[in-house]
């Protein structure tokens, strides 16, 4: 009739592949720690257009108009966070803070992105892992 | 799939409709769940039981069709067309990767789940790297990658159940 899960399947398989998938997550993790030195500067874009660039260790406020509303940016102690966001969800502010290069804080409803990044130079090689058009 | 018949007949209708019904009210609890998760796009997947018991009691077709009708009701509903495009990569790469893994017919209910919630969540980064045309997302990738395998792992534990409990005459 219809498949249904075989009690003595053997676990083996089952394993092997969870184990893949670990290992895989952490190699993204690796990737993620090898290549996130601490940024110099934070990049601002609206809906994929950069709109500023921002260093990282000038303490300052920057106020963003997003599609649907303005998010308020905090940049503090060489830290970025998000303080204020006038969205449905508010999901960037509980993203909490970014220092390392790569790392992002990305407000969807205003199609907000804030990217920490370095040197121009290493940004182009450095942490683009997979460009899908 | 095993039914040996063509067209669709009255139980099927029924069933559609119960299955479709059922994803509708998971998603609507779940959109109603604040964000107990910090990171957009997290989510527990509910509905994907739902997914997971069509797939194994009704076939792969009708997990493709429930799901795929789910999404579009629930974006209409719910969301808008953004989120719409979100859930369907999302809905589709994961139903995708199911079937295959449901297809060799060596895998645990599961791990075919835990497969299918990694792979909802690179559906999702992947449009959002076209969406908002950024690559700075490695770290995203890395958190959803792990909450993917985390609730796709509670969810088939809660689908492997279910399918294992209900007749299969109910469907």
């Amino acid at each position: 009739m219809k498949s249904i899960e075989k009690e003595k399947k053997s676990l083996k398989r089952d394993m092997i592949l969870l184990g893949v998938f670990v290992v895989t997550g952490l190699l993204i993790l690796l990737f993620v720690l090898l290549t996130g030195q601490n940024g110099k500067s934070v990049e601002v874009s609206v809906d994929g257009k950069t709109v500023g660039i921002y260093d990282l260790n000038t303490d300052r406020k920057v106020e963003i108009q997003g599609l649907n509303g303005k998010n308020y940016l905090v940049i503090e102690n060489g830290e970025a966070y998000m303080e204020k966001a006038e969205c449905p969800d508010g999901l960037c502010v509980n993203m909490g803070k970014i220092s390392r290069q790569g790392q992002s804080v990305i407000c969807l409803p205003n199609k907000v992105v804030v990217k920490i990044v370095g040197n121009e130079a290493e940004e182009s090689s450095d942490d683009i892992d997979i460009i899908v058009k | 799939m095993k039914k040996g018949r063509k067209g669709i007949n009255t139980k099927q209708i029924v069933s559609y409709g119960i299955m479709i019904a059922l994803a509708l009210v998971f998603s609507y609890v779940e959109s109603q769940i604040p964000a107990f998760f910090a990171v957009p796009g997290m989510k527990l997947g509910l509905t994907n039981v739902v997914v997971l018991l069509a797939l194994y009691k009704m076939g792969n077709g009708s997990a493709m069709a429930i799901n795929i009708l789910r999404i579009v009701l629930v974006s209409a509903m719910f969301g808008g067309p953004s989120a719409m495009m979100y859930s369907l990569a999302g809905g589709l790469l994961s139903t995708v990767v199911m079937i295959l893994l449901k297809k060799t017919d060596k895998f645990r209910i599961v791990t075919v789940s835990v497969a299918g919630g990694i792979f909802h969540n690179i559906g999702q980064i992947i449009v959002a790297v076209i969406v908002l045309n950024t690559t700075g997302i490695a770290w995203y990738l890395l958190i959803l990658w792990f909450t993917g395998m985390i609730t796709g792992a509670v969810i088939g534990i809660l689908g492997a159940e279910l399918v294992k409990r209900l007749p299969d005459k109910l469907f």
